[in-house]
């Protein structure tokens, strides 16, 4: 546990030595630290509190309003089911459905294995080609039934 | 840096282009924006580079961004010396060897595989792309380098006529741009009331404080919507000469772009972009010799829709939480750490380049009375031509959708158009010739939005749609506001019921009440409009509406499936 702290310690003044300190400086940092990590740990978000010289709770705050931030470790491969409006009138919901069934999950959950995360999306922008699945930050479009397995066991 | 470095950056950018352009090796250009992405082009990239290296050819192989025709994506345009371009669609790396060996080496043009071709002269069976019927009813001005140039080199962007209106620009005074802007009648694009961009630059210029700053708003999270994303992919420099010229104007010398987190590739670009531009001095400190500093940061959203409302965006760089303020004091006097800021979108942004060449006359030559210019749509939903289209305001939806879009996909009818964003109401079949246009689109309980337009068939359900876009409402609602927090749960909820067959008649009075309550008490326009979907089932789709509640039957037959 306690190699696990000094290695976020690390990264992260890594990461903060880049940055004055400026209370607008929080989102580029937990965005940072997010990449880095794969996932906002509590120390890391209790040290950029610190630095920012700001209460835990504010930084908490700003953490679990966006939904990019993630404060535990995910799969391996993020997979993300786009439900926006494009999306759901062109067959969506029968997507979530098949990867759901297919991993296993619920959007939310992680794998047993820690492979796969599942999320739904609002929209990624990628409408022209709904229903649309995202990988990695990889677009997949056109998507079918068939095609999520393909694709699932592609990126296994 | 001065204005003849600048003309000799554009002397070596029209060599370069020149260059390209009468090139004697056969050119092979990839639309590779996050569409032809999705589509596979990177994959189809590889194809040709393998291909190409197999027979030893030696071509030119490019990227260009997106000309709009996503449906048919993968793009690949092949350009041979002395022919005009061919656009072929649907490409995949299956199809490559033998497009290369049947047009590149036997000079056989596969009219099977082609879309069109663009420029001068005529390929036989192949028609011109520019009269097709998805591309005629067109006005391209925003869009007029989107699937031409390279959007990572600013020679191209240069060589067309880039940042020559930035030149021409500071040679003016600001109150002329201001003026100029002004008699465009261009109008704010990011999906509200289409406030007047010349006027927001006045305000914004006249208010007190000599820092001042100009915000990009990149955020584009409406969903359905992807006409920002788009042109940041295939032509940013556009957005970033727009930026400079606005800033100029309002006499800013910082300024952001915020663009949202599910836009890496866009993002990427504008990176890319800002580079190029500050070495060639066309950004930074004392531009071109002219003493105007301008530096733009790259501001990435975290995933929350209310983000993109002005103040919430504000909020958001200062602060962290994009919570929305009160309005006023607006923005434009009191914004960005209490100094007068303007935000204004991409698209808003993008046409300022255009109105400072052409003048602002010209661009009020186009469109209708009250609503100038033209207007980005990313066309979705059941439509066979799905992509981003331009077109002059005053055109009737119907073209929209029917030449355009090229139609209901698979011969079923339409049954509505959703306008993007979420927040806006559901515009029925019947009104479908109605006119694009800002007071035209609200007069039916509608609105221009931010430009997405979901197209929707026969086959759908619009309760299940409006629960869909209810509960995108309640989940992205940030809680400020009680009515907006709870308002939309219990809408949330009661639709819900009606799409599990368990409505109760007193419902239907529910939903009207509770979207009155929500359109007059909401702290901001996000929960102020999410109840407009549910409005325009009560108003034109009433029948629906109450089959489900009162009957417990849904006529399309859509929503006992996902019970």
């Amino acid at each position: 546990m306690i190699t696990l702290v000094e290695g976020i310690k690390e990264k992260l003044s890594e990461i903060l030595s880049r940055y004055s300190g400026e209370k607008s400086d929080l989102i580029p940092i937990l965005q940072e630290a997010q990449d880095g990590f794969g996932y906002l740990p509590g120390e890391a978000m209790q040290e950029i509190a610190k630095f920012l010289r700001m209460p835990d709770s504010v930084v908490y705050g700003v953490a679990t309003f966006y939904t990019q931030f993630k404060l535990a470790p995910g799969g391996k491969r993020k997979i993300r089911v786009c439900v926006g409006a494009g999306c759901h009138v062109c067959g969506g919901a029968r997507i979530l459905r098949e990867v759901e069934k297919q991993l296993g999950i619920k959007p939310g959950e992680t794998t047993d294995d820690l492979e796969h995360s599942l999320e739904t999306v609002a929209c990624s922008g990628s409408c022209a080609l709904a229903p649309v699945l995202v990988v990695d930050g990889s677009v997949y479009g056109r998507m079918t039934a068939t095609r999520v397995g393909e694709i699932l066991e592609e990126t296994k | 840096m001065s204005f003849k470095t600048f003309d000799e950056t554009r002397s070596r950018a029209i060599s370069e282009w020149e260059a390209l352009e009468h090139s004697d090796k056969p050119r092979i250009l990839v639309s590779n924006a996050t569409c032809g992405q999705a589509a596979g082009a990177l994959a189809v990239v590889e194809a040709i580079n393998s291909e190409l290296a197999r027979h030893n050819i030696e071509a030119i192989v490019a990227q260009v961004g997106c000309i709009g025709l996503c449906y048919a994506g993968p793009l690949v345009n092949i350009i041979k010396p002395n022919r005009p371009r061919i656009c072929y669609g649907n490409i995949t790396p299956e199809i490559i060897p033998k497009l290369i060996e049947d047009y590149i080496i036997n000079d056989n043009p596969r009219s099977d595989l082609a879309l069109g071709t663009i420029g001068d002269g005529n390929i036989d069976g192949i028609p011109k792309l520019f009269e097709l019927p998805m591309l005629k009813p067109q006005v391209r001005i925003v869009l007029r380098n989107c699937g031409f140039v390279d959007p990572e080199n600013i020679n191209h962007y240069i060589a067309n006529g880039g940042y020559g209106s930035l030149v021409k620009a500071l040679g003016m005074t600001p109150e002329k741009i201001i003026e100029e802007v002004k008699k465009s009648g261009l109008r704010g694009r990011g999906g509200g009331i289409g406030f007047p961009t010349g006027l927001k630059w006045e305000l914004c210029r006249k208010s007190p404080g000599t820092v001042k700053y100009l915000i990009c708003n990149a955020h584009e999270g409406d969903p359905g919507t992807f006409v920002d994303r788009t042109l940041l992919e295939s032509d940013p420099h556009t957005v970033v000469e727009g930026m400079l010229i606005a800033a100029y104007a309002i006499g800013a010398s910082e300024g952001y772009i915020y663009i949202g987190d599910e836009y890496p590739l866009a993002a990427e670009r504008v990176r890319v972009a800002l580079k190029q531009a500050r070495e060639c001095g066309l950004l930074g400190d004392d531009i071109l010799g002219s003493g105007f500093s301008f530096n733009v940061e790259i501001r990435r959203g975290a995933g929350a829709f209310v983000s993109g409302e002005e103040t919430a965006l504000i909020e958001s760089i200062e602060r962290g939480r994009g919570v929305p303020r009160i309005r006023p004091p607006y923005p434009v006097y009191h914004g960005l750490w209490g100094k007068p800021t303007n935000v204004n979108n991409v698209e808003t942004l993008a046409n300022a380049p255009s109105i400072i060449e052409k003048g602002g006359d010209w661009y009020a030559g186009i469109g209708t009375e009250g609503s100038k210019g033209t207007k980005l749509f990313s066309l979705s939903g059941n439509i066979a031509y799905t992509g981003v289209a331009e077109v002059p305001f005053g055109l009737p939806l119907r073209r929209l959708v029917e030449d355009i879009g090229g139609g209901i996909a698979n011969g079923r009818k339409l049954k509505a158009l959703h306008p993007g964003g979420a927040m806006l109401s559901l515009i029925p079949a019947s009104l479908v010739d109605q006119p694009i246009d800002f007071e035209g689109l609200a007069s039916i309980g509608s609105g221009v939005g931010s430009g997405g337009m979901i197209v929707i068939d026969e086959s759908a359900c619009l309760v299940d749609v409006a629960y869909m876009l209810m509960s995108f409402a309640y989940s992205e609602s940030c809680g400020k506001c009680s009515i907006g927090r709870l308002g939309t749960k219990q809408m949330l909820g009661i639709l819900k019921d009606a799409t599990n067959g368990k409505g109760q008649p007193e419902d239907m009075d529910l939903l009207t009440e509770l979207s009155g309550s929500l359109a007059l008490g909401s702290f901001c326009p996000l929960c102020g409009g999410a109840a407009d979907p549910v409005v325009s089932l009560l108003n034109y789709f009433r029948d629906e509406l109450e089959a489900h509640i009162k009957e417990h039957h849904c006529p399309a037959g859509v929503c006992q499936e996902s019970v």
